[in-house]
């Protein structure tokens, strides 16, 4: 477990601090007009936005937002994915060719292309962000429970739970899935990252978060106006989301070679 | 005489291509019917006379059934035509070409920077694995792959275009106005790829054929480079095809950011405008690109793997 202190203590940062937000006194609406654009200060160390809200509130805010996402996306697309590709696999037939079909089309449209357009077309809001990544996340799990069931569903406890007649759900839940886990769990860890990039760049694109909610990406997209004035507007939310999302790769990586899952390199972000 | 990869290799993804193409078609086609409530009212705003309402709502077809605007849809497509841009009323295959030759040129830049910086990236790791250049060139890959480009791109903006004075802030003018979008836009793909090569590199290199060439004393650099490299560069032709799918819908941030003309913030522009035609022919045509340039580097995978072309395998 060498290098995972620093990502761990990262990721657990940034889930206690989105849990804790009702509880902590923070004002990420207060406007305070004298200190618009202020740099940090002893009082408030990341400073002011361009309506004078302070940004250390709102990232704590925008922390709340990616962490929602994140595990309600991870979560939908975990479990819909993976049923989707265990029941093809297992099933096989006419069933599997037509799911495969599917993951296809839906692979077919790059990145998060199909979210954008998805959340352009629904509107925006939290929700809407959450089904458009959710509509595209799904596609990940599934091949990979595909392959995954594929390569164990000849095994010999698996003949052995059908001979003595267990149901198929039994099948799938007791003796598929806990062997395929492993591979999900790193997908996962990689797809809560992409996730969380998916949601800022969405809010970044002005089709995700709305105002006056807090985003990391729509934070950087205010910024990015006042930059040249202000530059901390942009890097505090910037490198908080590179943080987080270094962290969870790294993560990601150390849990692969600890899970001892064969390498398959994927990208996160847009 | 067909010869048999053709039957057994191109003709099945050949055929696989037409059908995705057409779910993404049928999946494009559904993109106008989830706007919420009456996508006429959406698009023309809710003060907008029932007169034009009518005459838009004639326009799209939308007060067909479902499965005659369907008939309708594919049968404009088989024309390439792609309907008309409620914002400029002009032919959006038109609005289409005028956008296009400035994200091919993106693309391509972005491309040939990724696979510049990621080959000796990647060679560099391996060759030096558990060094202190290994951990180095993955920790800049490991970085380039969780940096947002929605990110980078301002922050490139800040340095390169407001304090250096070297790039425009945006647009596209010359060759100085690419080399900051492109940076944005190759550095994710960059170090996906040096993470690939190392990897395939590191697996070809312990196979039996590197250690006879070794033994026959060729030097580290032969080894590795032309017994090594060329072979693992098999596998990453294929994931470069998928890569190539990141970096086009990174392509629509990248080009948000630098108010680049191309069909990325074509896109955006349209979801803003609420020109939703606009946003589905987009949205087909580059996914529709994206699964040919899958169909082309499998097709080329497979010729210049000679396993495959000369049929022992698959």
């Amino acid at each position: 477990m060498r290098h995972v202190r620093v990502p761990l203590g990262i990721v657990l940062l940034w889930m206690l601090v989105a849990l804790l937000v009702p509880v902590l006194p923070l004002s990420p609406h207060a406007i305070d007009l004298p200190n618009v654009l202020a740099s940090g200060s002893l009082d408030e160390w990341l400073g002011y936005d361009d309506l004078g809200r302070p940004i250390l509130d709102r990232l704590v805010v925008g922390a709340r937002t990616s962490l929602f996402v994140a595990v309600a996306v991870v979560g939908m697309s975990l479990v819909v994915g993976s049923l989707v590709g265990t029941i093809g696999a297992y099933i096989g037939g006419w069933t599997d060719f037509l799911l495969v079909r599917l993951i296809d089309v839906f692979l077919a449209f790059p990145g998060i292309l199909l979210a954008i357009a998805l959340a352009g077309v629904l509107g925006p809001g939290i929700e809407n962000v959450v089904m458009a990544l959710s509509a595209v996340g799904w596609v990940g799990y599934a091949r990979l429970a595909r392959a995954q069931v594929l390569s164990i569903k000849e095994r010999d406890h698996v003949h052995a739970a059908v001979a003595i007649g267990t149901s198929t759900p039994t099948i799938v839940v007791r003796h598929l899935l806990p062997l395929i886990s492993a591979p999900l769990i790193v997908e996962a860890s990689f797809g809560t990252a992409s996730v969380i990039i998916g949601e800022a760049g969405l809010s970044f694109l002005g089709v995700g978060v709305q105002p006056p909610n807090a985003s990391w990406g729509s934070m950087i997209r205010d910024g990015t106006r006042y930059m040249l004035v202000a530059p901390h507007v942009v890097i505090a939310p910037g490198l908080t989301l590179m943080g987080v999302v270094l962290a969870l790769n790294v993560l990601g990586d150390r849990l692969r070679d600890w899970l001892d899952v064969k390498r398959h390199t994927r990208m996160t972000g847009a | 005489m067909m010869p048999a990869v053709f039957i057994r290799f191109v003709i099945p993804r050949v055929l696989t291509a037409v059908a995705v193409i057409l779910g993404v078609v049928c999946l494009v086609f559904v993109l106008l019917h989830l706007v919420p409530g009456d996508p006429v009212e959406v698009m023309l705003g809710e003060s907008a006379q029932p007169a034009d309402k009518e005459s838009l709502r004639r326009a799209l077809g939308l007060h067909r059934p479902l499965y005659v605007q369907f008939g309708r849809y594919l049968t404009d497509l088989v024309h390439f035509d792609l309907g008309t841009s409620l914002y400029s009323k002009r032919p959006i295959s038109q609005v289409l070409l005028e956008r296009l030759p400035a994200t091919v040129e993106l693309g391509i830049v972005s491309l040939l920077f990724a696979v510049l910086s990621a080959v000796p990236l990647g060679i560099l790791a391996a060759l030096k694995k558990h060094t202190a250049w290994d951990v180095g060139a993955m920790g800049v890959a490991l970085v380039g792959v969780s940096i947002p480009n929605f990110w980078m791109g301002p922050m490139l903006i800040v340095v390169g275009a407001l304090w250096l004075g070297w790039f425009p802030v945006s647009g596209r003018a010359g060759v100085s106005s690419l080399v900051l979008p492109a940076l944005t836009l190759g550095t994710a793909m960059a170090a996906v790829l040096s993470r690939m090569i190392r990897s395939a590199l590191l697996e070809v290199l312990t196979e039996d054929f590197i250690r006879t060439a070794r033994s026959k004393g060729l030097s580290d650099w032969a080894v590795t480079v032309r017994h090594g490299l060329r072979n693992a560069l098999l596998p990453v032709v294929t994931l470069m095809g998928l890569q190539l799918g990141a970096l086009m819908s990174g392509a629509v941030i990248t080009e948000t950011v630098f108010s680049w003309p191309g069909i990325g913030s074509l896109v955006i522009e349209a979801i803003h405008r609420r020109d939703y035609p606009v946003v589905q022919a987009t949205v087909l045509v580059i996914s529709v690109a994206y699964v040919m340039i899958n169909l082309l580097t499998d097709l080329v995978y497979a010729w210049i793997d000679p396993r495959i072309r000369l049929g022992a395998r698959e």
